[in-house]
């Protein structure tokens, strides 16, 4: 059984493979949610480490953090969606690429984000790891729940029907580049809010939380687990993040494993773990159920 | 002053010149197949290190064989020259492995996207199992190894050799490239493949054959860059390919996507623009290029000398 601070660190990788699987749902490949990551934790770590040092913080305070590092993310995904998101599907997969390493330049060399050593001592929520499984887990809980609802909803159909052919849902009257902007911003702002949570989790912050690594990871975890359902990046972010922690030997071969996997998983397993048909199953078991 | 201001120029144009060489990598396959090889950037690495190696390079102390070297040491110009062969056949297996099962499958493009990424995040962490992530200068004076002075005085300024032969290899490489793509049969083979692969099939052109054509050369320009790189400057660990990688995807947009003298018009104002950067500010330098690509796709999304495509409506 996974220990406690493990369990924090898979329900974050959950999170950030939500973020990555939004846009992918409706089609766009989106390399964005490192830097949206790395803009939440900054903000965290700032306003967590202003005026006399202190070694804990009250869960409100938190909560205030994550409110603004989702305004903030979010305004800068409108910003940078707005004309990307109007051109083919390559140039925000390039856009995206190039936010990253623009926030992690920037962050490396603001004069008040403490260069590449970061910003350390930020106080602790919680003197226990079972408070940021709460505060995690709840989040996950909600926006499992809000992707659940979004697969039936208007705009997840419109997000699927994109997905499909952009140009059949343009003809149907749907406004193609308000869904992607808006599955773009939902995904920019859980990054951001996981950003929070990681930063005082890990009590340290710097540039490297957001390099293009994390990319390749959170990638990783979609591909694994498959982008047809919300399940999929989840329980590909929760095994993945687990799996190298539990196989500590392979620690140089971490990345190797995960470049495996994006290189291989849509040549052999073009929809990861959780397949269209395992859901079906899945559904007509529940069924049963309920009939007995 | 005019020295100072020369010596930035050619400072600008070399790095501006490589820039080129591997935007001119991804334009070749973006330009036959429609889609970007993410890999680009780990095959720049890769030739860095091969040319390393060939030259009788030995592996540091983190490397999985510290103080391993390869049996032989060649000259720098043969080195570079089997190094980017070596990428360019490195290139075709990523293509074997990374895209073409999906294009037999008929896939979404945009998977390959996915996929070359996969391919360029396992060879670099390979090569950084294999060497290390320490950094390796080459043999001091890799100009002099190549019969050369050390430096040339010109107009006051002192340029490095090393300099001037990137700026000249890389010219020439895109010259021949581009003279290769307008004049020969084949060239013009490779651009009916880029127009419509089943119309070019139907006159009897080998669109497989061409595609594969295409990655090899990709890869040797990759190969090429990375060796003049390494010698120019270092092998500052495994990634180094990667952040050339980049920079070449924001060289593609400003040029404009699949354009040639595209890539090269926006290789050398990149490498420019760059060397024009206050030393006070260099921390920043590595941002421009991605400033410059957010701008070019706010006001002019088709690049500088991009054609305006149409989209089927």
């Amino acid at each position: 059984m996974p220990d406690n601070a493990l369990l924090v660190q898979m329900i974050l990788g959950a999170l950030l493979g939500l973020s990555v699987y939004l846009p992918m749902a409706a089609g766009q490949l989106s390399l964005a949610t490192p830097a949206f990551y790395a803009i939440g934790g900054t903000l965290a770590a700032l306003m967590a480490t202003q005026g006399a040092p202190q070694a804990t913080i009250s869960l409100g305070a938190v909560l205030w953090e994550m409110l603004l590092a989702g305004a903030l993310t979010a305004t800068l995904a409108v910003l940078v969606g707005l004309p990307v998101l109007r051109l083919r599907g390559i140039y925000l997969a390039i856009a995206t690429i190039a936010l990253v390493e623009i926030v992690r330049v920037a962050i490396l060399n603001l004069p008040f984000t403490g260069g590449a050593t970061g910003i350390f001592g930020i106080p602790q929520p919680f003197n226990h790891p079972m408070g940021y499984i709460a505060l995690s887990g709840g989040l996950l809980a909600l926006c499992g729940w809000g992707a659940q609802r979004l697969e039936s909803s208007r705009l997840g159909r419109a997000m699927a029907a994109i997905r499909d052919d952009e140009l059949a849902t343009r003809c149907m009257g749907i406004n193609t580049t308000r869904v992607k902007l808006t599955a773009f911003v939902a995904s920019a702002v859980l990054a951001g809010v996981t950003g929070v949570i990681a930063a005082h989790y890990l009590n340290t912050w710097n540039a490297r939380q957001g390099s293009f690594d994390v990319a390749i990871t959170t990638l990783a975890f979609v591909i694994l687990g498959g982008s047809r359902s919300w399940l999929g990046p989840v329980l590909g972010g929760l095994l993945l993040t687990a799996l190298p922690e539990l196989l500590r030997p392979v620690g140089d071969l971490r990345l190797v494993l995960f470049g495996l996997v994006i290189l291989l998983g849509p040549v052999f397993f073009p929809q990861g773990l959780i397949t269209p048909t395992l859901l079906e199953q899945l559904g007509r078991l529940q069924l049963r159920r309920l009939k007995r | 002053m005019i020295a100072g201001l020369l010596q930035i120029l050619l400072n600008g144009a070399a790095s501006g010149g490589v820039y080129a060489l591997v935007a001119l990598g991804y334009t070749l396959i973006f330009s036959v197949l429609g889609v970007i090889n993410f890999a680009q950037g780990a095959l720049f690495s890769l030739g860095g290190y091969l040319t390393f190696l060939l030259m009788g390079g030995v592996i540091g102390v983190n490397g999985a064989l510290p103080g391993g070297h390869l049996p032989l040491a060649l000259p720098f110009w043969l080195a570079l020259l089997l190094a980017a062969v070596g990428t360019g056949v490195a290139a075709l297996l990523v293509e074997r492995i990374a895209f073409a099962p999906l294009r037999r499958r008929g896939a979404e493009p945009l998977l390959s996207l996915i996929t070359s990424l996969g391919a360029g995040v396992v060879l670099v962490n390979l090569l950084q199992i294999l060497m290390g992530a320490e950094g390796y200068a080459f043999p001091q004076g890799a100009a002099a190894l190549a019969g050369l002075p050390e430096a040339l005085l010109i107009g006051g300024a002192r340029i490095r050799t090393v300099q001037l032969a990137l700026l000249l290899i890389s010219a020439v490489a895109v010259a021949a490239l581009t003279l290769w793509l307008e004049r020969s049969r084949s060239g013009q083979a490779m651009r009916a493949v880029a127009e419509d692969p089943t119309a070019a099939t139907l006159v009897g052109i080998n669109s497989a054959a061409m595609v594969r054509l295409a990655f090899l050369l990709s890869g040797m320009l990759a190969g090429l860059g990375g060796g003049l790189i390494g010698v120019s400057v270092s092998l500052a660990g495994p990634y180094f390919g990667i952040s050339y990688g980049l920079k070449g995807l924001a060289v593609l947009v400003l040029g404009g996507l699949g354009s040639v003298p595209g890539a090269i018009a926006g290789g050398l104002l990149m490498g420019l623009a760059e060397a024009l950067i206050p030393s006070e500010a260099s921390g920043w330098r590595d941002a421009l290029a991605f400033a410059v690509l957010f701008a070019v796709l706010v006001v002019r999304p088709s690049g500088l000398l991009g054609r305006r495509v149409l989209e089927k409506v």
